[in-house]
């Protein structure tokens, strides 16, 4: 039975079956490829989307369980949202494999909690993993683009 | 030490040149087996790093990764201060595998590692940078009737002051095409650099890995494509001895099945379909010849081979790498006596392996996250009989690698090669690795056992130093081995200025033959022999009643080893060493040199909930001439990062022969939560560059420890901090 979904403003029609995770669907199916594979287990938060608002892990979401529900992707953002404007200026990714997860867990941050504190960002961001260890210039480009003032960056003599 | 700076062994290189292409190659360096059959190729005008476009477009070819560690402006900043382009128009391509012209450092092998991607490109690429920019100045000169000696170029503009004619890089590029490239450019005197050592030398590549366009192996799509995932053994060294794979082929969308040599190969039209089909497979594993051994076995083995309480096992001996003065049968003084235990860690870098193929026979081509072309050619080349030339590599961004990706035997490569080439001619074969497979794959940092007997001087400084390392080597059994002890199982502990600041130094290691693939880790040997002389000296410092930086300072000296000495006061300096830590905290410093840098670290350490947890951290760096400062920082930032992951929570552990850790969830690693704020302080130097990618991950460790120390008393004696 072919599903509809309701993705970054659209309605998609998939063919998948129902219990192929959302990040195969995207990436295999639709071709949306800004969302990653990392673990497969919801462990490291690269897949994240936005279902209704709320970061989702599409790794390990049933495609069957998001009938209904808005869904967006890195690609919705258009690549020039405050946040992704504050992760250039703040050179925040290194190898960038994370980052679009990062990002859609931070636009379900600040959409929650406009001026996030250093707890706030803790408590959202914890779960999307870096091993490059960007975590300093994400806390940055966060408060950033929420108009905090962001502790200065770089190196100095 | 990297595959880069080892030439491989050319009589192994031929005879693998030789059965890959039937054709004898006979006098050639490994470098040039590695290019053989490559196609000819007309580069342009200005050779193989810069292309112009007739809009004045700059493109610099980046012949290395970029991984996260910033070649892509690095390699960039250097060609656009030679030729004066502006920097806010240039634009970075990679190179595809071509080793004849991207080939560098000492092997002239076309790859990344070691951290010399800057270190390498130095001088070619400013030869490169400013010989384009001298024909674009004579071209100019021609054309305007006045003498080149006139003409200034900023920022991609040509001019000529005294008649008020100027031009663009696309203007004159019909005629600066035309003339002949100086044999020996003239480089700037680097006190005119207005480019080189500039904040604004940014990322290329932060827009597109902030919109989700950025293109990794992961994310190719071609017409036709299959998705390959494999069932490997459940132990190192075990075999395939019989599969079934009747419900695997019942799976919608599995194309096929295929046994290889590193177990069973599932193709499917889609990743999901593949993961389903390798579910369903059974297969029956002869594990006669597989490691068996768990890490609590070999660490035993380790401790005991080290404490001499142990012959060395078959094929294995203690060889000496540093030895000076003797060593009296029995030191006299006070004796100061330490082991230190290290596990084996997962890259686990945020891209699984992986990696596309399209087999034609000689006609393969590879689009993947290639660290080194040369040897994922020549590892290709061996596969499906070809010259290592003629496999053609199209190299994207990997998703990290921290020297996973490069693999003495290509391994994930190979393996997508060997399907691909069962998959049928010119079917492109995608292989997914999954996280499982990812971390318990091998090719880890190696367990490592040290020990340390120290005999201390009237003043407390060593004069005794026996050293005992134990761990597998990383290159034996590869094309890179040399004779001897492996380096990349020492370096940091050999050439430490401890060593050179104590009379006696009786140095050795023994390196067992043990079933777990290990490979290079970022950093490498320092990953533990950074831990181990830093946090020795702390405790020395401690014993002797000292301040561990005065000491330290005291041990530089004697060593003449200025570099330390400038980096760990600009660290203490700048940490306020010598005022009280915040409240709460308590600090521990470290200093450690590994790829031509020096690194010294402040850092401000409490407890929450009984785990260490890092706050600032004050980092200094000494690497030469700064290209990127903020790329800099941001690799202190990053390496101080995974540094302190593995530090923390790192370990890879087996239980008969078993991986205990299949994912993040028993793998823990740094989250934003615990992550440090990482200051970064640059000494100034004039020297050409060298190292970042890697020197900001071992110092960490022990500035850690060091706090710890402080705060409790006590040394640790094995890595990570967090156990269970």
């Amino acid at each position: 039975m072919a599903l509809t979904l309701d993705l970054n403003g659209k309605a998609v029609p998939v063919t998948a079956a129902g219990d192929t995770p959302l990040l195969w669907v995207l990436r295999d199916e639709l071709g949306l490829t800004g969302t990653k594979y990392g673990c497969g287990i919801g462990q490291c938060g690269a897949c994240t989307v936005l279902a209704d608002g709320a970061p989702i892990r599409a790794c390990s979401t049933p495609v069957s369980a998001l009938q209904g529900v808005k869904l967006a992707t890195i690609e919705s953002l258009g690549g020039a949202h405050p946040l992704q404007q504050a992760w250039v200026k703040h050179d925040v990714p290194q190898c960038g494999y994370c980052q679009s997860g990062q990002i859609m867990s931070a636009v379900a941050l600040l959409a929650r909690t406009p001026k996030p504190a250093d707890a706030d960002i803790d408590a959202a961001m914890d779960g999307n993993i870096c091993r490059c260890g960007t975590y300093q210039r994400i806390r940055a480009a966060i408060k950033d683009a929420a108009g905090l003032a962001a502790p200065a960056q770089g190196a100095a003599a | 030490m990297s595959v880069l700076a080892r030439p491989a062994s050319r009589r192994d290189l031929l005879v693998g040149a030789t059965l890959a292409g039937g054709a004898l190659l006979v006098g050639c360096s490994p470098a040039a087996i590695m290019g053989a059959g490559a196609p000819r190729t007309d580069y342009g005008a200005f050779g193989p790093y810069i292309r112009i476009a007739a809009d004045g477009l700059v493109t610099v070819v980046n012949n290395h990764i970029e991984f996260g560690q910033g070649t892509h402006a690095g390699l960039a900043a250097i060609v656009a201060e030679e030729l004066d382009a502006d920097w806010s128009k240039i634009q970075v391509a990679q190179a595809p595998a071509d080793t004849k012209a991207y080939g560098a450092g000492p092997a002239g092998i076309q790859g990344t590692g070691g951290s010399s991607a800057v270190r390498d490109a130095w001088v070619p690429l400013r030869k490169a940078g400013a010989g384009a920019r001298a024909m674009f100045v004579e071209a100019a000169a021609r054309r305007w009737g006045v003498p080149p000696a006139e003409i200034t170029v900023r920022d991609g503009v040509v001019a000529h002051a005294g008649s008020g004619r100027q031009a663009g890089f696309g203007q004159l590029l019909a005629d600066a095409a035309k003339v002949a490239p100086p044999t020996s450019p003239v480089l700037k005197d680097p006190a005119r650099f207005t480019l080189v050592g500039a904040d604004r030398v940014r990322r290329k590549d932060a827009q597109a890995k902030s919109d989700g366009s950025a293109r990794f192996t992961q994310d190719v799509q071609l017409p036709g494509m299959l998705v390959a995932m494999v069932a490997h053994p459940p132990r190192f060294g075990a075999k395939v001895k019989s599969f079934d794979a009747a419900a695997a082929r019942k799976v919608p969308g599995v194309v096929d099945v295929h046994q290889i040599p590193t177990g069973v190969a599932v193709t499917a039209r889609n990743t999901w379909a593949a993961r389903r089909g390798r579910e369903a497979l059974k297969v029956v594993w002869d594990e006669t010849k597989a490691e068996t051994r768990g890490t609590d076995t070999l660490a035993a083995e380790y401790r005991a081979l080290a404490a001499g309480k142990a012959p060395p096992p078959e094929k294995a001996k203690w060889e000496a790498f540093e030895a000076k003065g003797t060593m009296p049968a029995a030191p006299g003084g006070e004796a100061f006596e330490a082991t230190y235990d290290f596990p084996y860690l997962a890259h686990a870098a945020m891209e699984p392996m992986n990696c596309v193929a399209q087999v034609d026979g000689a006609n393969t081509r590879l689009t993947f996250g290639s660290q080194v072309p040369s040897l994922d050619q020549l590892n290709t080349a061996l596969i499906v009989g070809a010259l290592p030339g003629a496999i053609e590599i199209e190299s994207l961004f990997a998703g990290g690698s921290f020297g996973r990706r490069a693999n003495l035997q290509s391994d994930y490569v190979a393996e997508c090669v060997r399907i691909a080439k069962a998959a049928g001619k010119n079917v492109p074969v995608k292989l997914v690795w999954t996280r499982e497979d990812d971390m318990t794959g091998g090719y880890y940092r190696p367990l490592t056992h040290h020990a340390v007997r120290i005999t201390l001087d009237a003043d407390g400084y060593p004069a005794t130093w026996r050293h005992r390392i134990v761990t597998q080597s990383i290159l034996a059994g590869s094309p890179m081995a040399g004779k001897g002890v492996d380096d990349t199982s020492v370096e940091g502990t050999k050439g430490s200025p401890y060593f050179k600041a104590t009379p006696v130094v009786d140095a050795q290691a023994l390196s067992p033959r043990v079933g777990v693939p290990v490979l290079w880790w970022r950093s490498v040997g320092a990953t533990h022999t950074a831990f181990v002389m830093e946090h020795t000296i702390d405790q020395l410092a401690k014993r002797a009643g000292m301040d561990p930086v005065a000491y330290r300072r005291t041990l530089y000296r004697k060593a003449g080893a200025a570099r330390h000495l400038a980096a760990l006061d600009l660290a203490a300096e700048k940490a306020g060493w010598t005022s009280p830590a915040p409240e709460g905290w308590t600090r521990g410093v470290a200093v450690h040199e590994s790829f031509g840098s020096v690194v010294a670290q402040v850092a401000e350490v409490r407890l929450a909930d009984g785990e260490p947890r890092v706050g600032r951290v004050v980092t200094a760096i000494d690497c030469g001439t700064a290209i990127a400062p903020d790329l800099i920082a941001a690799q202190m930032e990053g390496g101080t990062c995974f540094g302190l992951s593995a530090a923390l929570f790192g370990a890879v552990t087996l239980k008969d022969g078993h991986v205990e850790q299949s994912n993040f969830d028993a793998y823990r690693v740094l989250r934003i939560s615990e992550a440090p704020t990482v200051e970064t302080y640059i000494v100034p130097s004039a020297a050409a560059p060298s190292g970042v990618g890697e020197p900001g991950t071992p110092v960490i460790a022990p500035a850690v420890a060091n706090a710890l120390l402080t705060m409790s008393g006590k040394p640790t004696t094995a890595l990570p901090f967090v156990r269970g």
